[in-house]
């Protein structure tokens, strides 16, 4: 194998996990490491280098309960980089439609040998009950809205690139606070590695308790944003919401959408992001979106190679 | 004529204001009383170093028979009452079907008399079908034996439906006992609305739900006149609701579930649906002011609300799974580690929740050790240390969150009607 392989293949005796369940867990020195690792991957893609097959005989499976299709294809292109073996698991032509629970449609599928699960599923915990019960690593892609760990990573990893650090950092999540899973693993690896979180929303789906831990609250939007580094624009999460925490969409867009006129009252080297996908003219319109505040798009990349890092650490301690 | 004596144990009995070190005569299945001059006995029990109390009352308990036999039946869970150390057990009504005719009243009955554990008090619906609408035939579940009315599982959300509830059980003299819960602000929720929520990204049942129908019941029997019992209250504001309201002489009593002076809301972060019930774990304030209730006697009563789960319906994503724990085989030794160990109460304090109180709101002769009454009697060890390991519950189900604890007492020796029915050496 190349030096380049070995090196990319290194797994330091420090990472001792084969499960990825999130990032509140985690410390500093865990986050930087998948950082680096992921960043290694970045830099390799960039000089051209499509397969890095390290996990030649690898069997992942997307375990999908709730649609997606970028982090679905994101983890299948990551898998499939590194020589892995890949099979999409589709909810609703399974037996979960016939009365089997979560717990047996795992366990069938771990007797087919299958050495990584990566699981999205609507309710907090379930990559947890999973990694209880199964002896694969689980990699949860998102459990309800409570942690989304790739996605906190990539979006730290955006910042890393384009910023220089994370420490001393101000990063405002804006949107549905309470609903967000990205906003939590956001807040988890930002703090451990030193930023200062404010989450910002109306006041039904931000919680002033969030100050407990040490998280700033606002409800507007404009008297944040001349001290804002890092503006994350969260999803409006319609699908998750009961009944609507707002009046209308119009006035979601009016209190916090990100747009031109918002942008000159920020700082100049104002970082914008949003997990996808986004509405556009609903938390961003398309000249903040398309412009050069925003890493929307190495967003995406960096996905890819936070991915590749998470499958081959968690591999290493199978 | 069968005759025990139990002796020298430590006699407690609340309801006579009872506490020396005594000898305890049975015969007949009745009490005869301390310290007889005797001289032949059919059974001797040395209960040197033991509490020998009135049976055990524990008036909130699922057995989930007809209709969810893989949870519990009658027979198991009443084997699993002797255990706890209880002599008698209310049980509810929200099988399938429900207990809201003679014959399920009936059928309850005989299943308890051919287990032959522990006695079995049957806690009618309020509402045919528990359906929440109608009230159910009371009168005649009464004549069939039931001795209180709820549609536990469930709250009455018709104010109406309540109100005339409350009215009606008061020609019978029976209460009508509240699962007090707002469905349109629990919504969903799977646990305490607290910060381990928000955190957590969990739905958050708020106090809220529980104290606005608090506040309903109680404002309903003071309407009425009614006799009112707040069943598993978990919120300091519904400890206060009905503190304010035992002041003003409204009829009421209430209930607190031994989970709910022990465990946190934050139990929740290991995801484990072994701490999910309905009402929820709180946070730190609301315990301590369940526990204040207790010391002040605003809560009258400690039960279980034993709610067994199939080991299958527990393990799954949390908000799939069933609320509810067992809770009959650690009532009374969590009693003794977290009440009685550090000082909120003494032993008769403690055993008064959990004989003659319930006894009472239920209407039935239990709960005490009075000549003449009937000879259920429990003897327990206060000192022994034991390991919480649900793989030898003699319930059906394992569904407990005290799985590891080491707690301090249990039941010893468990006389049913003057008989020994369970004895752990």
């Amino acid at each position: 194998m190349s030096t380049e392989l070995v090196e990319l293949g290194d797994v330091p005796a420090s990472w001792t996990r084969r499960h990825l369940l999130g990032l509140e867990d985690l410390s500093a020195d865990e986050i930087t490491l998948i950082l680096d690792k992921a960043q290694a991957f970045r830099d390799a893609m960039g000089r051209g280098r499509k397969k890095i097959p390290l996990l030649d005989g690898l069997s992942c499976v997307n375990l999908f309960f709730e649609n997606s299709t970028r982090t679905r294809t994101s983890f299948g292109l990551a898998a499939r980089r590194l020589g892995a073996d890949l099979v999409d698991f589709s909810v609703s032509t399974s037996s979960l439609s016939k009365g089997e629970t979560v717990i047996d449609t795992a366990k069938n599928i771990e007797a087919m040998g299958i050495d990584t699960v990566i699981v999205r599923h609507r309710t907090p915990g379930t990559p947890h009950l999973l990694a209880q019960n199964l002896s694969c690593s689980i990699i949860n892609a998102g459990d309800g809205p409570h942690e989304h760990p790739t996605q906190g990573l990539l979006d730290i990893l955006t910042i890393r690139q384009r910023l220089g650090g994370i420490d001393g950092l101000t990063v405002a999540l804006v949107g549905d606070i309470a609903h967000s899973r990205t906003a939590r693993s956001n807040i988890w690896g930002l703090k451990k590695l030193g930023a200062h979180v404010i989450v910002c929303g109306p006041s039904t789906l931000v919680s002033p308790r969030w100050e407990e831990v040490g998280v700033e609250y606002s409800y507007s939007l404009d008297d944040i944003l001349p001290r804002v580094d890092v503006l994350n624009l969260l999803r409006i999460q319609f699908e998750r919401q009961c009944s609507r925490p707002f009046p209308s969409v119009r006035e979601y867009a009016h209190l916090y959408a990100m747009n031109r006129e918002r942008l000159a009252r920020t700082k100049e080297d104002l970082l914008v992001l949003a997990p996808g996908p986004i509405n556009r003219g609903v938390e961003v319109t398309p000249d903040v979106a398309d412009g050069p505040h925003s890493a929307i798009l190495e967003q995406v990349t960096n996905g890819l190679a936070v991915r590749m890092a998470i499958l081959c650490l968690t591999a290493a301690r199978q | 004529m069968s005759s025990i004596l139990i002796k020298n144990g430590r006699v407690i009995d609340p309801s006579q204001q009872v506490d020396r070190v005594a000898d305890l005569l049975i015969e007949d299945g009745k009490i005869v009383g301390f310290d007889i001059d005797q001289k032949d006995h059919d059974t001797i029990i040395d209960a040197s170093g033991k509490i020998v109390s009135p049976g055990l009352v524990d008036m909130h308990v699922h057995l989930r028979e007809p209709g969810s036999e893989e949870d519990e039946t009658v027979r198991t869970g009443t084997s699993a009452a002797l255990a706890g150390g209880f002599t008698s057990v209310a049980c509810m009504p929200n099988t399938n079907p429900p207990i809201d005719t003679q014959g399920s009243v009936e059928f309850i009955h005989g299943q308890a008399a051919r287990a032959n554990n522990c006695n079995v008090f049957v806690v009618a619906a309020i509402s045919q079908g528990r359906e929440g609408k109608e009230l159910a035939e009371i009168g005649q579940l009464v004549e069939a034996g039931a001795v209180a009315f709820s549609d536990d599982g469930s709250p009455v959300s018709d104010h109406g439906l309540m109100r005339r509830a409350l009215q009606y059980c008061l020609m019978f003299d029976k209460t009508v006992l509240s699962h007090a819960e707002v469905l349109e602000l629990t919504g969903g929720g799977v646990m305490h609305a607290g910060v381990t929520a928000m955190l957590l990204g969990l739905g958050g049942i708020p106090p809220a739900a529980e104290d606005v129908m608090t506040a309903r019941d109680i404002a309903l029997a003071e309407a009425t006149g009614g006799r009112l019992h707040m069943m598993h209250v978990s919120t300091g504001g519904s400890v206060d609701a009905v503190r304010r309201a035992k002041q003003r002489g409204v009829r009421v009593t209430a209930e607190v579930t031994p989970h709910h002076f022990s465990l946190i809301d934050e139990s929740l972060r290991s995801f484990d649906s072994n701490f999910k019930m309905n009402p929820p774990l709180r946070g730190q304030g609301h315990v301590t002011g369940c526990i204040d209730g207790l010391i002040d006697g605003t809560i009258d009563i400690i039960a279980s609300d034993h709610a067994p789960h199939a080991k299958e319906k527990k393990m799954q994503e949390l908000d799939r799974a069933p609320f509810g724990i067992v809770g009959l085989e650690t009532s009374l030794a969590l009693v003794i580690t977290k009440l009685i160990e550090p000082g909120h109460l003494d032993w008769s304090g403690a055993l008064e929740k959990m004989t003659i109180n319930p006894a009472r709101v239920l209407g039935i002769d239990r709960g005490t050790l009075e000549i003449g009454a009937a000879a259920d009697v429990t003897i327990i060890d206060p000192d022994v240390i034991w390991r919480v390991d649900p793989s030898e519950f003699r319930s059906r189900s394992t569904n407990t969150p005290f799985t590891g604890h080491r707690l301090k007492g249990r039941a010893d020796t468990v006389i049913v009607g003057g008989v020994v029915k369970f004895s752990r050496s």
